[in-house]
């Protein structure tokens, strides 16, 4: 059974549903399907969007980089990686990650250790649009999701 | 040699573009190098790339090291450390 592999790297919005889809018709290998979706938040109405640049070419290499670990070192039957730029609305998605593995810790594993590497890794940058007008600022990078990304070397 | 050079989120802002073609001198050879070449070019360029920790570099879409050598590289991006998801 081949590896069903899907990057994308997209304004558009895309469909969570599609995707599980993508990845499981046909494919009775497949016990456990794991699905994480970003979204944009308000900041409890401090944001009205976040602006969301990337680096055309290398987003696509580097989230392929990452998947294809993540395939290679849990044993994923499927997945699939999409994230969005430009733009974004609270409650609009951003991110959405979905993996397939004969069982589910693989399938979990496959989902979070992707994530980790995508936050760090893949050249995507936000900036907030503030609600009240007022001159927006880069999001900074945060400490934790280093951490969330070492704790896999160090296993 | 001549490379492309990419900015992007704030060091594409306090640069003031978005990529440019330079000729870089022949004694810069690792990306370590090439920054501390670039804060000479003029206070914009010294005032993005202020603070090294701050600034992650991809040589031909790869992410690298300060230590990594430039020959023959074709693009070089410079950004600040990456806040998708």
């Amino acid at each position: 059974m081949s590896l069903t592999l899907h990057i994308a790297v997209q304004h558009e919005d895309f469909d969570p549903a599609f995707e599980a889809v993508r990845l499981t018709e046909g494919r009775p290998g497949v016990g456990a399907l794991v699905q994480f979706t970003g979204f944009c938040r308000d900041e409890g109405g401090r944001l009205s969007a976040l602006e969301l640049e990337h680096y055309p070419g290398m987003a696509e290499a580097e989230l392929q980089r990452i998947a294809e670990d993540a395939v290679g070192r849990f044993s994923l039957i499927g997945l699939s990686v999409i994230h969005r730029y430009g733009k974004i609305m609270p409650g609009e998605r951003i991110v959405l990650v979905s993996a397939t593995a004969p069982h589910r810790q693989a399938a979990f594993d496959g989902a979070n250790y992707v994530m980790d590497f995508l936050k760090t890794a893949a050249p995507f940058w936000k900036k907030e649009h503030n609600a009240d007008g007022s001159h927006g600022a880069w999001v900074a990078a945060k400490d934790e999701d280093d951490s969330a990304r070492d704790k896999w070397v160090r296993e | 040699m001549s490379v492309k050079l990419v900015y992007f989120a704030w060091v594409r802002e306090k640069i003031g573009k978005g990529e440019e073609e330079i000729d870089l001198p022949a004694e810069v050879t690792t990306v370590g190098e090439l920054l501390a070449y670039l804060k000479t070019l003029g206070e914009e360029y010294d005032e993005a790339l202020k603070f090294p920790e701050a600034i992650r570099v991809a040589l031909n879409q790869e992410h690298a090291h300060y230590s990594e050598k430039i020959a023959g590289v074709r693009e070089i991006g410079i950004f600040p450390p990456m806040t998708g998801g």
